[in-house]
């Protein structure tokens, strides 16, 4: 449905975006990860066909954006950072506006209009001024101007920001209502949303694509080992020293001692072999009473961390798929 | 077509939502009723005085005296004007961010420029049709030609038509409304300065050049009762050359932006 291929944009002597290549499917919802200046927000940009990218093409839905933008706006739905909003205009004359200016049909724009309403929670603010409503209604009013004409893709930048908890819950279930009707691309900078939302991820830093892939593989292919933590009752040295003597077991660390005898401790072993049984059994043989057995699993705020704080160079093989 | 309408209504109602359009007509009405009054006062005066010292009124034609007066001050008054009702047009989108909406919709450029340049026409048209009581009320009193009237106020759309279309482009040109304001000012007396330097260097083509394109020579023709086809031509000229300007500066900030 997008494919983006080589897509690089300069502002000056500065590349925003550098060779940024990826494709999303049909129905997929694919989130744009990335700190703040990354180029998130000017790779949507490009897609929607607001800025024109300086190298490498962009196809959307069979159309390229910079030979045929009419085509593809006419099947794009963009959310932009800071949603188009004419403040003095009521909810409802901003939607049949848009409605308009996307050209929707003359006789299709009052149910297209009613069908958004509904669809964003907005029924009961239909007749009040933009600018008088509050930051949740604003945003939801921009989502409904994106999704007017029923695209088939939707660009959403930073579909959250600045919302409360409660509205955040309730975009999101609004996004995940669409997916499947909706090829959806989203921008964000909160890892739970991407992960809450998303079927796969683009880790973007610095311009680059740094790592794709769906949260849960990501995490697996950054690990060099796995680890495991312990809490024990009554710890001693001879203990760990046999786990230690366990056949592949890279480390093992003792890293406090509770109130006297009860341990936290850190057992690391390489990816592929499980050794949490035979710690476990180890530990109970001794009678040391085992409190918790925890498998470190890497979080995608861990993975984005990494990626966005290391050399992107060495990191490229490691997630593009 | 379709496009240029939906942007041009939306002008328009914006115009009105905003309260700019009564503000601008309210006290241009009022500025023009006030002058118009003057002007019929100053003329009474003087016919009075001439007949008395002079005894007849020779070439003075009073009722010509007020039309040229009144279209005259009109333009002026227009000139202040006219910078408010296209401050706003791209300089708005720019703040508040629409312009994202307006560039990832399926429209040209040239549609949005030329859609809000037709909103802004539309509510000067508005504007003029409501100071069209002040011929009605000379007729109401004596004979006037109706073809000189209508063809002062031809002139007064077309003059106005370049006054928007410049303005629009300043209105491109930033992000602020005030410094969109005062570049519009500056463009449209510099239109009305260049006569001036026109007669200064008078019989040289420089001198000529300067005086073609000054707005007052081609506007006076109208408010005699003169169509002339060049006069016509220089207006739609100038609007054309403004908004293609216009279009251009819009067109490459998106490169830029």
């Amino acid at each position: 449905m997008i494919e983006v291929n080589h897509l690089t944009k300069q502002y000056g002597g500065v590349k925003a975006i550098d060779h940024v290549t990826f494709k999303v499917n049909k129905g997929e919802i694919v989130a744009f990860l990335g700190p703040n200046g990354a180029g998130k927000t000017t790779t949507m940009r490009i897609i929607a066909g607001f800025v024109p990218a300086t190298s490498g093409t962009a196809v959307i839905a069979g159309f390229d954006v910079f030979e045929k933008p009419l085509e593809v706006k006419r099947r794009i739905g963009y959310l932009p950072e800071i949603p188009p909003l004419y403040s003095d205009m009521t909810v409802s004359e901003y939607l049949t506006f848009v409605a308009k200016l996307k050209q929707v049909a003359s006789k299709e724009i009052s149910p297209a209009v009613e069908n958004v309403l509904n669809k964003c929670n907005l029924v009961s603010v239909k007749t009040r001024l933009i600018k008088n409503l509050s930051k949740g209604f604003q945003q939801r009013a921009g989502l409904a101007q994106a999704l007017i004409h029923n695209p088939e893709v939707l660009i959403l930048d930073e579909p959250t920001v600045g919302l409360d908890p409660h509205q955040i819950i309730e975009i999101r279930d609004l996004i995940l209502n669409l997916a499947g009707e909706h090829t959806i691309i989203l921008s964000t900078h909160i890892l739970q949303e991407a992960t809450a939302l998303c079927q796969r991820v683009l880790i973007i830093n610095e311009g680059h694509i740094v790592a794709e892939d769906t949260p849960e593989r990501l995490s697996a292919n950054l690990r060099k080992s796995e680890k495991v933590n312990l809490v024990i009752r009554r710890g001693s040295d001879e203990m760990i020293n046999e786990i230690k003597m366990i056949p592949d077991v890279i480390n093992v660390i003792v890293q406090s001692k509770e109130g006297g005898d009860i341990w936290n401790v850190m057992a690391e072993y390489p990816v592929g072999s499980d050794l949490r049984e035979e710690i476990a059994r180890i530990i109970v043989q001794k009678g040391a009473g085992l409190l918790e057995l925890k498998a470190q699993t890497l979080s995608l705020e861990d993975i984005f961390l990494k990626l966005t704080q290391e050399e992107p160079a060495n990191l490229n093989h490691g997630g593009a798929a | 077509m379709r496009n240029i309408w939906t942007i041009a209504q939306k002008e328009l109602r914006s115009y009105f939502y905003s309260p700019i359009a009564y503000v601008v007509l309210f006290i241009f009405l009022m500025v023009m009723g006030l002058l118009y009054s003057n002007i019929v006062a100053a003329v009474n005066q003087a016919s009075m005085q001439m007949m008395r010292f002079q005894g007849g009124m020779g070439q003075f034609n009073p009722k010509e005296v007020i039309f040229r007066q009144s279209f005259g001050n009109m333009i002026i008054v227009l000139l202040l004007v006219m910078p408010l009702l296209t401050m706003r047009l791209f300089t708005e989108e720019k703040k508040m961010k629409t312009s994202e909406l307006l560039f990832t919709s399926p429209i040209t450029v040239f549609e949005i420029v030329f859609g809000k340049f037709l909103g802004a026409l539309l509510l000067y048209l508005l504007m003029l049709v409501l100071t069209f009581y002040i011929p009605v009320l000379m007729a109401s009193v004596t004979e006037i030609s109706w073809k000189a009237v209508l063809s002062g106020y031809l002139g007064l759309l077309l003059c106005g038509g370049v006054f928007l279309a410049w303005g629009s482009l300043a209105s491109s040109l930033t992000e602020n409304q005030i410094i969109s304001a005062v570049i519009s000012f500056g463009f449209l007396l510099s239109l009305w300065i260049v006569g001036f330097m026109g007669q200064v260097f008078s019989d040289t083509p420089i001198g000529t050049l300067l005086s073609y394109l000054s707005l007052i020579s081609h506007f006076e023709n109208f408010t005699k009762g003169l169509i002339d086809t060049s006069d016509i031509a220089y207006a739609v000229g100038m609007i054309v050359l403004g908004l293609f300007v216009t279009y251009q500066v819009v067109d490459s900030q998106r490169w830029k932006s």
